[in-house]
């Protein structure tokens, strides 16, 4: 049971989302910019950290819609998905992306936490100014995100076809048009 | 301004929750992100927050500083009081936030909207918070610039002020 009268079957931060149109919007259109805008970073890999810093926040609606998000973009590879997830440094990806990842993990615990070497290290693996900042964000709005979703109890879903289809609308349609079925969004 | 796409979206967010047209006051409102800036330990954005937070308040300094210190002992509303515990669970995690702190919050007289506008700025603090700290910016010492730069956001706003702040430093290179 959501904590307050959320607007009924429509999923996780959606719920919020049409309960309150004027937040909605520049939530939205943040969630666009850092994860689909033009940029460096592949919209892939923008999205596994922020895949990767809701796991870290155990929150289940934004953890697997936006694992599907990033499967959808990296032509359905949901097992790289995980290996980032659960064990990035191990995991087939770049050591720039590694890098970015160990700081989306500090942030994820606190501003402070991200070290000069940190961000030494994702400098000499090859991320510019921009790339760093990015991803301080991505992991600083995933942490309001996954706050927003749990700290309301909005309703969360067990079906993962219907994550699947909401990934695939957040990789293709984006975050600023909500889907038909209005299930699909951050 | 390094980024001003991402500027945009996160300066209309604050303006909508700290001063668009609310049942709390914008004053409550930005006690709410003081406290929860305190308790993330953001100096920068504790004590700006504080600062407009004191100039909605009639300058009561002290009063902000009771409320980040101990709320539950300050002298504000009952209603305030329950939704900054609800704020304190927000900022440790969100699945922190129960029932029963959403039904004192009820009891004392709190509508849906200002539950949801409450866990809303908790957590957009702690992504605020985790911005600032995360990119290791400066934050000045002397107590007069944030209160010289809190009057001119209670007058004008965060996107107007950002705004200007961005054009002087421009500017100023």
């Amino acid at each position: 049971m959501p904590h307050i009268a959320l607007p009924e079957g429509l999923p996780g931060i959606t719920s919020g989302f049409a309960f309150r149109p004027e937040t909605a919007k520049p939530l939205r259109e943040l969630a666009e910019v850092l994860l689909r805008g033009p940029s460096s970073l592949p919209s892939a890999e923008r999205e596994m950290i922020a895949t990767f810093v809701s796991t870290r926040n155990d929150c289940y609606f934004c953890q697997t819609s936006h694992r599907a998000a990033a499967a959808h973009h990296a032509g359905g590879n949901y097992e790289l998905v995980d290996a980032v997830r659960f064990d990035y440094p191990n995991a087939p990806v770049s050591a720039k992306l590694k890098a970015l990842l160990a700081i989306a993990g500090k942030v994820q615990q606190g501003g402070k936490n991200v070290t000069p070497e940190d961000i030494q290290r994702a400098r000499e693996e090859g991320a510019t100014d921009l790339e760093i900042h990015d991803t301080v964000l991505i992991a600083a709005a995933f942490c309001m995100y996954n706050r927003y979703v749990d700290g309301l109890a909005t309703y969360t879903p067990m079906d993962n076809k219907l994550y699947d289809e909401m990934g695939a609308h957040m990789a293709h349609e984006g975050y600023t048009k909500p889907a038909g079925n209005a299930a699909a969004s951050a | 301004m390094f980024r001003p796409e991402t500027a945009k979206p996160m300066n209309e967010l604050v303006d909508v929750l700290l001063r668009g047209p609310h049942t709390l006051s914008p004053g409550e409102r930005e006690l709410i992100g003081a406290y929860v800036s305190a308790r993330n330990d953001c100096v920068y954005c504790h004590t700006i927050h504080g600062a407009v937070a004191a100039h909605h308040l009639n300058g009561n300094e002290e009063l902000v500083g009771a409320v980040k210190r101990d709320f539950e002992h300050a002298a504000v509303s009952d209603k305030l009081k329950a939704l900054l515990a609800i704020a304190g669970k927000v900022q440790q995690g969100g699945k922190d936030v129960t029932p029963e702190d959403v039904e004192r919050a009820r009891r004392e007289g709190a509508t849906d909207l200002e539950i949801h506008d409450t866990v809303l700025i908790a957590a957009m603090f702690c992504m605020c918070n985790r911005y600032v700290d995360g990119l290791a910016t400066w934050a000045p010492e002397n107590p007069d610039f944030y209160r010289q730069r809190a009057a001119k956001i209670a007058a004008e706003g965060y996107t107007a002020v950002t705004a200007a702040i961005a054009y002087s430093t421009t500017s100023a290179a």
